[in-house]
């Protein structure tokens, strides 16, 4: 992890001490002298890059603190699923876009009568999604309202830190092997700009499939380079020709032919790659320790 | 046989619902406020008053789709009053469940239905009400035979029913088709489709808020429930990488479009498929139940009692499959 993210975590942590994320982050904050974020910005892709390019390997869920029902959601994928012609232009939610390969545009839109900040503006070119975090203390929309892939954000000047929260999220995924994030998920953002490098910090708080708030960073570079943005648009095809109609790909439990495949290429006991939130943290080399001392069984 | 689905439902939502509005006044809560949203086009949604409302206003009128309880009448009469003051001219129930079909007596008795026999005169004088639309199994479901007792009142009744595949109006300058959906979550439901307005209002073939209540005893069956959802998805476009365009309102929860619609209709799926499996595997039902066969569903779906629970959806989708063909 690089001392960026290191950074960008500590802040983080700073700001989550002793309260939750959303009632830290509703706290009133006076204004201040916000930094700009606007510009096109590049991901920097050393962070976890085999997950993000590649993509992660089938049953990998370590270190992420899943629900047991998030697992058998995720043992049940059959990635299959994804030649469903209605799966075909699935967008990366909110919370996990940022992982995605391609360029973030940046730009604020203000009153012109006031000139005071309406709105910072993103658009992310992975899946063509543009993104609207208000600046003017609206209200989150009724429970009743539909949800998006990027949600409804709002957002808050701390210091020179953006800090964003949203809801209204579509259901989408945590890990791109099938780990759900439900419709339910909130997530608390924050975006750290030093010089021309942008750390960003994302927090997703979700009581259907995770046990604990999952934190992560993404890090971006400033570009100065005109049309960096790209187009992404998606027409679904049929992929798999003759299938019947209402077919869902998916293994039934316990059928999962790749169960052990990720566990047995790293020599890993199974317990560590089924993931959960002991799978997080230092004590979990202990455990792991013991489990590699043991006998494998299948 | 018609069975009175107001005794069956006593362990159901709606008597729940029912139980929390009887309480004693000094422990009564707050009937749930309305929710009253903008949908897309020319339609709305009335949520709060049991089953959602959908409501299309234009020049020539209000349409709605389902009266909710029988209790938040007056509220639901004065929501559609802030929408619109022209004639309620229409009301369409996409199946007889009392959440969606129990305000049907007053709301009719707000509206108008403009006959023949009227036109010509003042329309404030059309004192007939709205006319009630529905496939013809909720008429049999809401009604009894002569010499026996109704389980509602005839002012609730269907006016106007089909019995084929679809029933047309068109309203407010927008074709509406109230589409049938056979043996689905019951055996009398109807999708209904604003196609200008590109809204479908679902009834609880959809639901966001539970699992859906497959309601074997009165029609309803797995495969039908499937298809309808089926159905949905191919009627449903949307706008820009599966977001938009195309929206539904379900029958309980929150306006939904075509992405929400499909992980519902694939968690449906793949229950059927692993109950249908236990089936295969000789387990019987209280075992299918001990299973955890929703156990990834669960936290987001399962009510725990009653209809929408974990252990209804289990027993519908067992029993549907169990039936002989």
């Amino acid at each position: 992890m690089s001392n960026v993210n290191r950074c960008g975590i500590a802040a983080a942590a700073l700001l989550l001490v002793g309260t939750p994320a959303f009632a830290q982050f509703s706290m009133s904050f006076a204004p201040a002298a916000a930094l700009d974020l606007s510009g096109n910005w590049s991901p920097v892709l050393d962070e976890d890059v085999p997950e993000r390019i590649p993509g992660p390997e089938l049953v990998n869920y370590a270190g992420l603190p899943i629900t047991d029902g998030a697992r058998l959601w995720a043992e049940s994928w059959d990635a299959s699923r994804l030649t469903l012609p209605e799966h075909q232009c699935q967008v990366h939610v909110a919370p996990y876009i940022y992982r995605g390969p391609l360029n973030l545009r940046i730009w604020v839109e203000k009153d012109p009568q006031s000139q005071r900040v309406i709105a910072i503006k993103q658009y992310i070119s992975t899946y063509e999604q543009n993104r609207t975090i208000w600046m003017d203390d609206r209200p989150h929309p009724s429970p009743n309202a539909a949800h998006t892939w990027m949600g409804f954000s709002t957002g808050k000047w701390q210091g020179n830190i953006l800090t964003v929260y949203t809801t209204h999220i579509k259901q989408g995924w945590v890990r791109r092997d099938g780990l759900p994030e439900s419709d339910q998920a909130t997530l608390v953002e924050h975006f750290i700009r030093h010089d021309n490098h942008l750390t960003h910090v994302s927090i997703v708080t979700d009581p259907v499939y995770l046990t604990e708030p999952l934190i992560k960073t993404q890090d971006f570079q400033l570009n100065l380079q005109e049309g960096q943005n790209w187009l992404y648009p998606c027409e679904y095809v049929e992929e798999v020709s003759g299938r019947p109609q209402g077919e869902v790909p998916n293994y039934l439990p316990g059928k999962n032919p790749f169960l052990h495949e990720y566990a047995d290429q790293y020599h890993l006991p199974l317990d560590a790659a089924l993931g959960g939130a002991k799978t997080m943290y230092p004590e979990y080399q202990q455990r792991l320790k013991v489990l590699m001392a043991a006998p494998a069984k299948k | 046989m018609v069975t009175n689905v107001f005794q069956s439902w006593s362990c159901s939502r709606f008597l729940l619902l029912c139980a929390a509005l009887a309480a004693p006044a000094a422990a009564q809560p707050a009937p749930e406020a309305l929710d009253v949203l903008p949908v897309q086009g020319n339609v709305y949604m009335i949520a709060g008053a049991g089953g959602n409302i959908a409501v299309q206003i234009g020049e020539s009128g209000v349409l709605v789709v389902d009266t909710g309880l029988a209790g938040r009448s007056d509220a639901v009469i004065a929501a559609i009053r802030k929408l619109s003051n022209k004639p309620l001219q229409y009301i369409v129930n996409t199946h007889f469940h009392p959440d969606h079909t129990g305000g049907n007596a007053a709301i009719r008795q707000a509206g108008t239905t403009i006959t023949g026999a009227n036109v010509t005169g003042n329309l404030t004088d059309a004192h007939d009400g709205a006319a009630i639309l529905a496939h013809e199994n909720v008429l049999n479901r809401m009604s009894a035979p002569t010499g026996k007792v109704s389980p509602t009142p005839p002012e609730a009744w269907p006016t106007d029913t089909y019995v084929s595949g679809e029933k047309e109006v068109f309203f407010n300058e927008e074709p509406v088709q109230i589409i049938y959906q056979k043996a689905a979550h019951t055996d009398g439901d109807s999708i209904v489709f604003f196609r200008h307005s590109d809204v479908i209002a679902t009834g609880d073939i959809f639901v966001t808020t539970s699992f859906p209540f497959i309601d074997v005893d009165h029609g309803g069956s797995i495969q039908g429930e499937l298809d309808a959802l089926n159905h949905l998805l191919d009627m449903a476009i949307p706008k820009h990488e599966e977001e938009g365009g195309t929206y539904l309102i379900p029958g309980h929860g929150r306006i939904c479009d075509e992405a929400d619609l499909l992980e519902y209709r694939d968690m449906v799926t793949i229950v059927r498929d692993r109950v249908q499996d236990a089936i295969k595997r000789g387990l019987t039902l209280d075992q299918v139940k001990e299973a955890g066969l929703t156990k990834d569903y669960d936290a987001r779906y399962d009510t725990k009692t009653g209809i929408g629970s974990a252990s209804t959806f289990l027993e519908g989708v067992y029993k549907s499959l169990s039936k002989k063909k």
